[in-house]
């Protein structure tokens, strides 16, 4: 029995000696961030037009393509005075809740001005579940921290036809 | 039954054991024998529902006879989310997001049989690109599911790093789904006439680098365990299942074949191109642990062969080429197009909002997952909602085979077999 056992075992451990050897595939995670590809479906964001004005105009096409319906939308109408959006109407109230969110991306493939993209940001998580209600303001401000992206021309084209536009 | 007219098992053959081991009572409960019920020495245990070997949240209670397991009741339910419930409240295209999350290591497989059911109540035609393409996203997500399962098998019995070697290329295949659905799990990827979206050119080549890859890494695997004293005798001859009665008990998949009944749906009942493609169904006779292990490895070795077909046909096709029916009531129309045709908009918001109708009927679809026969069954009453979704769960049936596997196993070994099996509790409990 010792005779099959001992060589049986050796290869065994060949396995993992030679490994040694090999570059370790280990990602350091906290202090380097492996670059996602332009594909991924991160934390939501809202968009503005190049005169300030919101994309946005609280169609609420998004809220009723949400399969786990975790977006609020209540719109307002715009006035002279008050204009925030580039339509007749506005989302006076926009809310994602991401702990509901299941990132299918369908509020981006329903929205019809290009107004919601999922973004590239997977670092979203938070002490208290009330803190991931994501209101307009949270959802219009840029992400602090950068993610870094894979290069966009290999790994996105042909560009997916719902962000061409946006 | 016509399966098993087709495909009688091979007179000749050693016979795992004699006559049935399937409980009389009840072919899901291990009763105490007469002779031991009412003895203080049988101790009862619960063997979870939170216990790290259980492949989820599965309690067995089982009755010990010193080490011998003499009585096992397995308790289910723990998971129960409401999947099938759930999908009658939402419209055919959201309800795509929710079979992948029923089994959430073959997510694409139950996306695919979901979506199928679909396409065949709709009659849609599906372009031969994202057929292909589905294709090699499903039998990626088959290694992708074997590795999971052999990583944590090797786990439970204490062979550590093998769940970190197998972690090595199941990392590798949720970055080839990341790259090209978006996420790297319940993708939503596959939509009713075809894809989401267009392949990335830059997925050829990194899957390539896989396909040569992964044969090396399945030889990595077997060196570092199929001689190995300790996995062989934790291995072989362990939770016996002989052909007929894994064919009275309903298996499916690995581990019906590694019971030696020769059968695939893949190869019996075509679905996809997979009459197109090349490759071997795996069949073991002993019925064992090792065997259900041996099965695995082959058919991780069997998916590399079909991606490879998938990928040389993929590559053939024009850049540019149909990823999804031109069918503007049911799939979403050209993005550029809302901004131009009025038409288009209102298809846009009908699909979205009400989402489309699915003519009235009711349809049987089955796919060969990871774990064996995966069936959808999906009743339409015309509406833009089903009216009834029921899944044929491959993890539930082989489940219901730990009584009969377990005739005179010791306690170390019920993890051994309950892990072989194959299980996902959530698809067990939906």
């Amino acid at each position: 029995m010792a005779n099959e056992l001992i060589p049986a075992t050796l290869k065994g451990f060949a396995v993992t000696f030679r490994e040694i050897f090999k570059k370790p595939i280990t990602q350091q995670y906290p202090e380097v961030k492996r670059p996602v590809y332009p594909r991924f479906r991160g934390r939501h964001q809202l968009h503005l037009h190049a005169n300030g004005l919101e994309k946005c105009v609280g169609c609420s096409l998004c809220a009723a393509a949400c399969p786990s319906d975790c977006i609020r939308v209540v719109a307002d109408e715009n006035t002279a005075d008050n204009r925030v959006s580039a339509g007749e109407r506005y989302a006076r109230i926009y809310e994602i809740n991401l702990s509901r969110c299941i990132f299918c991306g369908y509020c981006e493939l329903a929205c019809p001005f290009d107004a919601i993209t999922l973004g590239n940001e997977y670092e979203i998580s938070e002490y208290s579940r009330d803190d991931l209600i994501y209101t307009k303001d949270m959802l219009l401000g840029r992400p602090v921290k950068k993610i870094p992206v894979a290069d966009p021309s290999i790994y996105d084209t042909p560009v997916p036809y719902y962000k061409t536009h946006s | 039954m016509a399966t098993v007219e087709r495909h009688p098992v091979q007179p000749g053959k050693q016979l795992i054991y004699e006559g049935t081991r399937i409980p009389p009572r009840c072919p899901t409960i291990l009763d105490v024998p007469a002779h031991l019920a009412g003895n203080e020495d049988i101790n009862q245990i619960n063997f979870g529902p939170n216990h790290p070997s259980t492949h989820g949240v599965l309690r067995l209670v089982v009755d010990l006879d010193g080490e011998l397991v003499v009585g096992l009741r397995a308790v289910i339910g723990y998971l129960h989310t409401g999947f099938e419930k759930t999908m009658e409240q939402k419209s055919w295209w959201k309800c795509i997001t929710y079979p992948e999350r029923i089994d959430y290591l073959s997510f694409q497989t139950n996306e695919l049989v979901f979506v199928l059911a679909i396409e065949r109540l709709l009659a849609l035609e599906v372009p031969e690109k994202a057929t292909w393409m589905r294709m090699c996203l499903l039998e990626l997500n088959r290694i992708h599911s074997h590795l999971v399962w052999l990583g944590t098998a090797c786990l439970e019995l204490g062979a550590i790093s093998m769940f970190w070697y197998t972690f090595r290329e199941r990392d590798q295949i949720l970055d080839l789904s990341e790259m090209v659905c978006g996420t790297r799990m319940h993708t939503r990827y596959f939509q009713a006439g075809g894809l989401a979206e267009d392949i990335p050119t830059g997925f050829y080549d990194e899957c390539w680098k896989f396909v040569e890859q992964m044969p090396k890494a399945v030889d990595q695997y077997e060196d570092m365990v199929d001689r190995n004293r300790i996995w062989l005798e934790r291995t072989k001859g362990l939770g016996l299942l002989s052909a007929d009665d894994a064919i009275a008990l309903g298996q499916s998949g690995p581990c019906l074949r590694a019971s030696g009944v020769d059968w695939d749906l893949r190869r019996d009942q075509p679905y996809l191109f997979y009459d197109r493609v090349y490759f071997t169904v795996c069949t073991r006779e002993h019925g064992d642990v090792w065997d259900r292990y041996k099965v695995h490895m082959d058919e991780m070795r069997q998916s590399v062969r079909i991606i490879a077909q998938c990928l040389e046909q993929l590559q053939k096709f024009e850049p540019g080429a149909p990823w999804i029916a031109d069918d503007r009531k049911v799939v979403l129309p050209p993005r550029e197009e809302l901004h131009t045709s009025m038409e288009s908009l209102i298809h846009h918001f009908k699909i979205v909002t009400e989402g489309y109708r699915v003519p009235e009927g009711e349809i049987y679809t089955t796919i060969e997952s990871p774990r064996g026969e995966m069936g959808c069954y999906v009743v339409s009453d015309g509406g833009a909602k089903p009216w009834r979704v029921k899944f044929r769960a491959p993890s539930f049936v082989a489940l219901q085979a730990t009584a009969t596997c377990m005739h005179e196993a010791l306690i170390a070994d019920m993890i051994a077999i309950a892990g072989s099996l194959d299980t996902v509790m959530g698809e067990v409990d939906r």
